[in-house]
């Protein structure tokens, strides 16, 4: 791990501009400063008890604090409104954008009408709808990643989940629109990824970004779903760790104590961190900004040789 | 010992497979149906029960021995190793399990990828072993495979892929998830090039290699009995408590559900494939 060395090519800088609002900056530099040391088990258990906590923002939450005029877009155009992923239009800054985002409820009601924001294939066509609508028309796509992972159903697997999921990855490479995602949560594996490939991705502190569920993981190689602190702590889903390893691009720092705890904060450091990475890729032509996108995840990965 | 060739199991008509020994029936005894082979037996029948028709698992050697013309597979790629970026450790170091893997196998890692002639048309052959950590793609699978559409969009011949994989591999953590994106962004390149894919899964494609290259195939076709989920019947068994039908996550109810254009036998993949190369000959 080179954690340290990549952090302090950072500088640090990227995390702090554009949140100015507070005037915190001693505490941003306290967060700075955190991060700058490897997490600890306990730290990287933290965030997967934050990014689970059940008073934090999910999507709509941002969406409401975020964008303007928003117009929410419903169903794929084959079956049904998958209502763990929501899609619509918005002014961000002024801007027509997309907006793409996996939606958990808050109330057990809610938790159910979501589907506890695991969606089906039919939310990943939805998605893919909603992305052809921006490519169609020019808007930025902004996605937002909160999700156990994609549904594990009989019905889900009936109506292929897997290639959803393999389409709706290959749908972005495609797109000449600047696109941004954000893992605001969890970020639960391919079910995240699907909603994922993009020129920016942004992951908040407290958010987890993982190939499977600590518990999933722990129940596999443990053999004891209840060890899945262990496993966190072996696979590091935490946000200091994806961005050492180059997964994301940048960290947006959350409120002391977590999102949940002023989910006001929360969504202005996140708008100013979405308009940051707009910024970055806006001026690029559509094929640049295109190959630059593809060539990331081409070269994603640690090889050695015999 | 019965009289009939290739029959050795006696208990063969009783359609119920040999008790497991600590849990793990023995390899050549057939699942399905408990008919035991000899080695040179399975061999010969490609791997399949001659009695029920069951398709064993195949390694990637063996798969390519099957399925490319004699002579014709070159490798590349084949120094490509895993490394252990999060210096992962469960029960026993990720490094030791490679190790054990590569030893077992004779593979560097889940994949062997290269050029070779099927029915007499050249292209691209990447071939998975589930022996090798449960077929799991991490790195080196993921490279492999992006190397491939590469290498077939250069040499402008098809890309045919041979699936066999649990899944991404825990022990890369976040980066065995970004090889799911590796590979899809490859294909793209390999699609702008002109070129196609033809993806074969065979048991069991599920998770990030269903969710990622598996299902991105210009043509999908599968082997009969494949497991082709994205998640396992125990985790939907587990976290719907629905009850599965007999057939869950099959090629077959995939076939009838319209996500494989064709369930072939092992006996007609090559000419299957070999069809297939001709009608993506645009020369």
């Amino acid at each position: 791990m080179r954690l340290r060395e990549r952090l302090s090519k950072l500088g640090g800088m990227k995390l702090l501009r554009g949140t100015k609002l507070t005037g915190e900056l001693e505490r941003l530099q306290d967060q700075l400063d955190r991060l700058r040391e490897e997490p600890s088990a306990e730290e990287i258990w933290k965030s997967v008890e934050l990014a689970r906590h059940p008073d934090r923002p999910y999507t709509l939450d941002y969406v409401e604090r975020i964008l303007d005029d928003f117009f929410e877009l419903h169903g794929d155009r084959s079956r049904v409104d998958d209502r763990a992923i929501v899609t619509g239009l918005g002014k961000l800054d002024g801007r027509t954008v997309v907006l793409v985002g996996q939606q958990k409820g808050r109330d057990l009601k809610e938790r159910t009408d979501r589907n506890f924001g695991m969606p089906y294939p039919e939310g990943y066509a939805k998605a893919m709808r909603a992305m052809a609508l921006a490519d169609r028309h020019g808007f930025p796509l902004v996605t937002m990643i909160d999700t156990p992972g994609a549904y594990p159903g009989v019905a889900a697997e009936q109506h292929g989940q897997g290639g959803a999921i393999a389409r709706s990855q290959a749908a972005m490479a495609r797109l000449s629109i600047p696109t941004v995602a954000c893992v605001i949560g969890e970020g639960g594996s391919g079910g995240a990824i699907a909603i994922a490939v993009a020129d920016r991705v942004l992951m908040q502190e407290h958010a987890i970004y993982s190939v499977i569920s600590p518990e999933g993981c722990a129940a596999i190689l443990w053999r004891d779903a209840s060890e899945a602190r262990k496993a966190a702590a072996a696979f590091k889903p935490d946000a200091a760790h994806c961005l050492e390893l180059g997964v994301v691009d940048a960290i947006v720092p959350e409120p002391e104590d977590g999102a949940h705890a002023d989910p006001d904060e929360a969504a202005e450091l996140l708008k100013a961190g979405i308009l940051e990475a707009l910024g970055e890729i806006d001026a690029l032509e559509a094929d640049e900004r295109r190959r630059r996108r593809r060539e990331k995840y081409r070269v994603m990965g640690v090889l050695a040789s015999a | 010992m019965s009289s009939e060739p290739g029959r050795v199991d006696v208990e063969v008509e009783s359609k119920r497979p040999a008790e497991p020994v600590d849990g793990k029936s023995h390899p050549n005894t057939c699942p399905e149906c408990g008919s035991h082979y000899r080695d040179d037996e399975l061999a010969q029948s490609l791997h399949v029960c001659p009695q029920c028709g069951h398709h064993f698992r195949v390694g990637a050697r063996e798969r390519i021995e099957q399925l490319a013309d004699p002579g014709t597979f070159v490798e590349e790629d084949e120094d490509l190793r895993s490394t252990d970026p999060l210096g992962f450790f469960d029960l026993r170091p990720y490094t030791e399990r490679l190790a054990e893997a590569e030893i077992s196998t004779g593979l560097g890692d889940a994949m062997v990828a290269g050029r070779a002639e099927i029915e007499g048309r050249p292209c691209g052959l990447t071939v998975m072993d589930f022996g090798f950590m449960g077929g799991s793609m991490g790195s080196v699978v993921g490279e492999k495979f992006a190397r491939a559409c590469e290498r077939a969009a250069e040499d402008g011949t098809p890309l045919v892929s041979v699936a066999a994989s649990g899944g991404a591999r825990m022990q890369e953590g976040i980066l065995a998830l970004m090889q799911l994106p590796k590979t899809v962004v490859a294909i793209e390149e390999l699609h702008e090039s002109g070129g196609s894919l033809i993806s074969v899964l065979t048991h069991p494609t599920t998770a990030g290699v269903l969710a990622s290259f598996a299902s991105l195939g210009d043509v999908t076709l599968a082997e009969p009995g494949a497991l082709m989920s994205f998640a396992g019947p125990r985790v939907v068994a587990q976290t719907t408590r629905e009850k599965l039908p007999d057939d869950f996550g099959l090629a077959e109810s995939s076939y009838r559900f319209g996500h494989v254009d064709a369930i072939v036998q092992r006996s007609e993949l090559r000419p299957a494939v070999g069809q297939l190369l001709r009608l993506f000959d645009k020369g």
